[in-house]
């Protein structure tokens, strides 16, 4: 018998509509907990906004928004234990935030700054890739690192519509499903890889079903609500744990944002577009939630985007201040040892020459 | 005549190709709709369609190994690669795939194709997108390197290079793209493959360079002349595989001193070659070292320090007082 990709249905999961009202049973997140959600949410939209203004004034260099995928990017890093592994793309400040790696390193990369892909020692993250899914097979490897050294961590990555697009994500998916590996393939779908739409990019349905072939189950999330976003994360980060195997994530989202500050989204997509999404914001939408809990107000919305602004102020004092690295510092980072060449070219260098 | 910058020239290439050759194609991610990251191939798909310009789905080898197929079918699928430093996504494709097609099948298959990718840095891009990969693909039998660095260069070696029989991979420098405009005929010319340019000419010293680093290199030279006094012939090589060999050795026998600047790392960088085929073949006529001025063997760094890695003037006039004054 033939099977049809027709003969799948995919039915979107959501937990907050976009009223705030819940449509299903909330996951077990306490008071504390969901306001810690909404801080974080908050300050990283004051955090894009103050970037992009950097990059404009000339103190950051290309910079890709994240504002519109706050949930996606929290609600799943939020699901993660610190000690678990965390493989991102390039627009994942907020994720690489909340897994403990504090700001001011996000923004010393668009700096470009010679250390700028160092992390603080104890996180559990790579940096930056910008090689589009090059993490996707090194999450894999970590998870298989997992299951050989029996750590119970899991390894999750960051992959946008676009990535799934490359071989190495489907050689990842393989690897993982034959090795049932404790592996996330969390995938950011926000409509576009630079000026491309999603349907330039597959034939399938969903990106939530590219698992299937590989036997991987898969499911799609609102993106753009932060409880059903946590909530299938923790169900994939379950199921990884108790050496079930990879799971992918499909989060429906939008990149409201150009796709650098290089870019400019006019030439492609149109200004109702962009509208009709504001409509779906989920920080709007996590408040509403708040404010219907009464644990949200006018008052405290003022105050935490005062504290949004203060918090944003010292990271950027804290990367500006981070010391200018030289180019000669670099050198003792291409080996354990430099070579002897190395070494005569960084003595010229030193030299001025 | 008109004047034009390197996107302009470049662009205009496309477009009477395009016109005149209906087998040619455009392929490449982002290159339709948006006209290319840089605008290169701005309103193409707009004039010829998109079966003719296509955007692509985002997955470099199989763009790659797609103009192998479309190319050994009898089509000129002109591929871009959104910046050099995605090219190792390609390497089985490039090396493998299409640089011995000709050969594995003894000239049964043949691929008129060209693989086109902005390169070279200078600009403040993130990781990757800078690396001066020329190295490797000189390396490559069967696989012709363009290197153009003037907007006349580069419109004329791109309709060489699309209606040349085999693959070529054709690089252009980033910073270069709207740097100067030059006088650019609207009509098609080329400019032969496989010829060097003599920029300026000279006695005393050879200065070999190509690509992102012609005018850093050819600027140094004209100021030093100024300076200084004494004569430096400048030679853009424009194609470095295959390598414009006589004009090298017709300029060092005259010379005697030579000085290769490129914008690459080092160590295997085609400064190596260069200097191994001036070895080979005029070593006689040497009356100093062979010398190089050229990014250090680090990967390319973050751009807060890009400028101290460059090949820059200081280090070209350092280079030329020690050959200059070497006994
Ligand atoms: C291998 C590779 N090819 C191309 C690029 C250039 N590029 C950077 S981002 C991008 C689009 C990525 O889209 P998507 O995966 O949807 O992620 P998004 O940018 O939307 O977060 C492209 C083509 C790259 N960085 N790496
Ligand atoms: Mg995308």
């Amino acid at each position: 018998m033939w099977i049809n990709p027709e003969d799948l249905t995919v039915t979107q999961w959501q937990v907050l509509n976009e009223a705030g009202e819940l449509v299903r049973e909330a996951p077990s997140l306490g008071h504390r907990q969901l306001l810690e959600v909404y801080r974080y949410m908050v300050i990283a939209r004051a955090y894009d906004e103050r970037a992009m203004r950097l990059q404009r004034q000339g103190r950051i260099g290309t910079y890709a928004p994240f504002s519109g995928q706050e949930a996606a990017q929290i609600g799943s890093a939020y699901a993660l234990e610190r000690s678990d592994w965390m493989f991102p793309s390039y627009r994942e400040a907020p994720a690489l935030w909340v897994h403990g790696a504090p700001l001011e390193y996000s923004l010393l990369y668009t700096m470009g700054h010679v250390f700028g892909a160092r992390l603080p020692e104890g996180v559990h993250a790579f940096p930056v890739q910008i090689i589009i899914a090059g993490q996707a097979t090194h999450v894999m490897g970590s998870a298989w690192a997992s299951t050989y050294l029996e750590d119970k961590r899991v390894s999750l990555c960051y992959l946008g519509d676009g990535a799934t697009s490359q071989g190495d994500f489907h050689e990842s998916l393989n690897f993982a499903s034959v090795l049932k590996l404790p592996a996330i393939y969390f995938i950011q779908n926000n409509q576009w890889a630079i000026s491309l739409p999603r349907s330039h990019q597959t034939g399938s349905a969903t990106f939530a079903q590219k698992g299937l072939a590989y036997g991987i189950p898969g499911v799609q999330v609102d993106g753009n609500d932060v409880l059903a976003v946590y909530q299938v994360t923790m169900e994939a980060v379950r199921r990884a744990r108790e050496g079930k195997g990879p799971s992918l994530i499909e989060a429906v989202t939008y990149r409201n944002g150009p796709h650098t500050t290089s870019d400019d989204p006019n030439r492609y997509r149109s200004q109702a577009e962009v509208e009709s999404w504001k409509q779906k914001d989920p920080i709007v939408r996590l408040r509403r939630y708040l404010t219907g809990l009464q644990i949200w107000d006018d008052e405290r919305e003022q105050a935490l985007w005062q504290e949004a602004a203060q918090v944003i102020e010292q990271v950027v004092a804290k990367a500006e201040g981070v010391p200018k690295g030289t180019l000669a510092e670099s050198f003792d980072y291409v080996y354990a040892t430099p070579t002897p060449r190395l070494q005569e070219q960084w003595a010229t260098l030193e030299r001025g020459r | 005549m008109p004047l034009m910058n390197m996107v302009e020239a470049i662009n205009s290439a496309l477009r009477l190709e395009m016109e005149r050759d209906p087998s040619m194609l455009i392929i490449g991610e982002d290159v339709g709709r948006a006209g290319g990251v840089f605008r290169v191939t701005d309103g193409l798909q707009a004039q010829f369609g998109n079966r003719r310009v296509v955007d692509t789905p985002l997955a470099e080898s199989a763009i790659v190994g797609a103009a192998v197929g479309l190319a050994a079918r009898g089509l000129r699928p002109v591929a871009e690669v959104q910046f050099l430093g995605f090219i190792y996504e390609t390497m089985d494709q490039m090396a493998s795939q299409a640089a011995r097609m000709r050969f594995r099948t003894a000239g049964r298959i043949h691929l008129p194709m060209v693989v086109r990718s902005p390169y070279g840095g200078g600009v403040r891009t993130p990781e990757l997108h800078s690396d001066s990969l020329e190295g490797l693909f000189v390396h490559t039998p069967g696989i012709k390197v363009v290197m153009p660095s003037s907007p006349y260069d580069a419109k004329g070696l791109l309709l060489s290079a699309i209606r040349d029989p085999d693959p070529v991979l054709y690089l252009e420098p980033m910073r270069l793209y709207r740097a100067f405009k030059e006088e650019v005929p609207d009509g098609e010319y080329t400019v032969e493959l496989g010829k060097a340019k003599v920029v300026a000419e000279g006695d005393d010293l050879t200065l070999i360079t190509w690509g992102a680093a012609a005018p850093v290199a050819t600027a140094a030279a004209a100021e030093w002349r100024d300076k200084q006094g004494g004569s430096v012939e400048v030679i853009d090589l424009r194609t470095v595989a295959p390598m414009d060999e006589e004009a090298i050795v017709r300029s060092v026998a005259k010379t005697g001193r030579v000085l290769i600047v490129h914008e690459a790392v080092k160590s295997g960088g085609v400064g190596a070659e260069v200097a191994a085929l001036v070895s080979e073949k005029c070593m006689l006529s040497l009356l100093a070292p062979i010398l190089r001025v050229t990014g250090y063997d680090t990967p390319y760094p973050a751009f807060a320090v890009e400028e101290d890695w460059l090949p820059n003037k200081q280090r070209i006039f350092k280079a030329m007082q020690e050959l200059l004054s070497y006994r």
